[in-house]
């Protein structure tokens, strides 16, 4: 099915169909899905990149004890920065937004979303909150300090810009509700005849149990951040306890968004791992039906062990057992696919072409995340560890190591489809190995003094951490000349790459049998779908006779 | 280009005036309870009143006037699946509050 398809000059592709708008307008005001995704990823790049200068000079002053660079306060609002542009602008949009968007209708055979105009909507209101939450940085009244949590009572009594930054998680929480909605009715609505549930590909299962959990958890921040800001302006006592209220409702709420929101974060990136290795290792995918239900699973229990981001601030016993033994249970989902996703590898004739290398790594990354995470779920050694870098090396893991390189993956595998050109691979391979080798030179530290006992978003900290941390801050270079490499080379690709097939990598899903890049409404004709998507069984067979 | 695809059978959900009045008659009730129960020490009663009567007006405000009644089978399971994930975090809440 995949390499039979040739679409030969047919259609222009979609950057080259005549549109009503010329120049900008085309692709501002665009509705078309893959445009969206291309407007998403050059604008969160933005981010991120802004993002990682941010990280890279909070290691910088993490080089002497009494501080090298910048003062305290400005120290403040750089992990403050941090994290609200990392978390809201970068981890949890990029793989939904950008592959969801660009990749989920090829992948069902459909020619857009559900509400294309909706989804352009998304977009606006997208960068509305990115440019709100920028502002707030240089508004009089300076820089939010509160990190990322906004945890109350400081965030109702700092002098700083709270409440443009918390309008603009705000904004960007009904980005993302319109965003799931979308994608929960076009996989319901938009599938191709043929394409049952559970002959969808693993990326649209994974976006599907993602879109929900955006729609059902996502309300409950932007009620949360609502009342903070109507507390700072009219005194109304929600959270504040010297007006009566109490701020560990304010952390109840807040972390039953913000803990589902890791497996928003997560769940696509695992989606996107599901995609790659079959198809580098020629094999059909081990245990799908596991795969599928596994993120329905995750999805789900996820979404109920919030408080354990609050062993410490004084709940009832019961609860921190309850929430204590339902973290534990999660885990059995994310097992899951690691073991499958191994199990598809073994015996697999396994090409370590670049999409690949990254997978490997975020599945060693995630597992180490993953393992620190049960850690952190177990009441008496998270009473020890609790706002401390190893909190910090644990997430980073989950986050950077887990999603960024599954995002980095992605990248590596989708672009020749999105932009009809290869990229350089030995320079992708060399940034993948640097980038590799920073990142875990710069967290495990963080792992090891978490458990020491260094706390987290410390100014000042004792001299008998240094070496731990200069060791941390020189894996920050490792890894910045690595993204570096990364994008400079995938930015000369789009001009000089070498143009690329409808399937250079030998796919099987349907996104391979369109032409790269693919035309405006993606098929000639909408495909009837009579396989499941992980059809290798010719090279097994091959494979068989050969032995 | 596909927003009107899906043209769901417009069945004649057309109510008249008499119930809406009726039941926005019974919603001010109801909010005339929650303020006057306010007023009352039920200890720790106090939520699983309120809530219930928040619920009860919740219910009548998506089905009246919001027609969800008369929308299609899969379209009412799905706010389903939304109000049972609701009660799910309320309820696990009070695993910390019931218990301090
Ligand atoms: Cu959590």
């Amino acid at each position: 099915m995949a390499t039979s398809v040739v679409l030969a000059g047919a259609e222009p592709d979609f950057y080259h169909t005549v549109t009503k708008r010329k120049g900008i307008l085309s692709w501002i005001l665009t509705t078309d899905h893959k445009r969206i995704g291309i407007l998403y990823l050059g604008t969160i790049l933005v981010f991120f990149h802004a993002a990682v200068v941010l990280g890279f000079l909070m290691r910088l002053e993490m080089l002497k004890p009494e501080g090298a660079l910048v003062e305290p306060q400005t120290y403040n609002t750089f992990f403050t920065l941090h994290g609200i542009i990392m978390i809201f602008l970068f981890v949890i949009p990029i793989v939904p937004a950008v592959f969801g968007n660009f990749f989920l209708p090829l992948m069902i055979g459909a020619k857009d979303v559900f509400f294309p105009r909706l989804n352009l909507f998304s977009w606006w209101l997208f960068i509305a909150g990115g440019i709100l939450a920028l502002t707030s940085v240089f508004l009089p009244g300076g820089a939010a300090d509160t990190g990322w949590t906004f945890y109350v009572p400081y965030s109702i009594r700092t002098t700083t810009n709270v409440i443009p930054a918390l309008l603009a998680a705000f904004i960007l929480g009904f980005s993302s509700i319109l965003t799931g909605l979308n994608f929960i009715t076009t996989i319901h609505r938009m599938r191709a005849p043929g394409m049952t549930w559970f002959k969808m590909p693993l990326f649209v299962w994974a976006s599907y149990a993602t879109s929900w959990i955006q729609v059902l958890a996502t309300p409950i921040i932007g009620i949360t951040l609502l009342l903070v800001i109507i507390e700072r302006l009219f005194g109304v006592g929600i959270f504040d306890p010297t007006l009566g209220g109490d701020p560990v409702l304010f952390q109840h709420m807040f972390w039953m968004y913000s803990h589902p929101a890791v497996y928003i974060i997560i769940l696509p990136a695992m989606g996107v791992v599901s995609e790659i290795i079959p198809v580098f290792a020629r094999r059909t995918i081990f245990g799908y039906n596991f795969i599928a239900y596994s993120s329905l699973a995750i999805a789900f229990f996820g979404s109920l062990v919030w408080a354990h981001h609050m062993f410490t601030v004084g709940m009832s016993d019961t609860g921190m057992f309850v929430f204590s033994l339902l973290t534990f249970l999660v885990s059995i989902p994310s097992a899951i696919k690691i073991f499958n996703w191994v199990a598809t590898l073994y015996k697999g004739s396994i090409d370590l072409d670049v999409p690949l290398l990254f997978v490997l790594s975020f599945i060693v990354q995630f597992s180490i995340g993953g393992f620190t995470g049960l850690m952190l779920g177990a009441l008496s050694v998270n009473i020890h560890v609790t706002d401390t870098y190893f909190v910090v090396g644990h997430f980073h893991y989950v986050m950077f190591g887990g999603t960024g390189f599954g995002f980095f993956a992605a990248l590596h595998y989708w672009y020749p489809k999105m932009f009809g050109r290869m990229y350089n691979k030995g320079a992708a391979k060399i940034a993948w190995l640097l980038s590799t080798i920073g990142f875990n030179i710069l967290y495990i530290p963080f792992l090891i003094l978490g458990y020491a006992g260094m706390p987290r978003r410390y100014y000042h900290y004792l001299p008998q951490f240094q070496t731990l941390h200069v060791v941390a801050t020189v894996g920050s270079w490792i890894l910045v000349l690595g993204l570096g490499i990364m994008f400079v080379n995938l930015f000369l690709a789009l001009r000089n790459g070498a143009k690329t097939s409808a399937n250079p990598w030998g796919g099987e899903t349907l996104e391979w049998t369109t032409p790269s890049p693919p035309p405006l409404e993606n098929f000639d004709e909408i495909p009837v779908v009579t396989k499941g998507p992980y059809d290798y069984s010719k090279y097994e067979k091959a494979a068989q006779e050969v032995a | 280009m596909t927003e009107h695809a899906h043209q769901h059978g417009e069945k004649a959900h057309v109510v008249g005036y008499g119930q809406y009045i009726l039941i926005w008659a019974g919603l001010m009730g109801l909010t005339g309870t929650t303020v006057a129960l306010a007023g009352i020490e039920l200890g720790r009663w106090v939520i699983i009143t309120a809530l219930t009567i928040a619920s009860v007006k919740g219910f009548l405000v998506l089905n009246i006037f919001m027609h969800l009644r008369s929308e299609d089978r899969t379209f009412r399971l799905f706010v389903l699946v939304a109000g049972v994930v609701l009660l799910i975090f309320i309820c696990l809440t009070f695993f910390d509050y019931a218990f301090r």
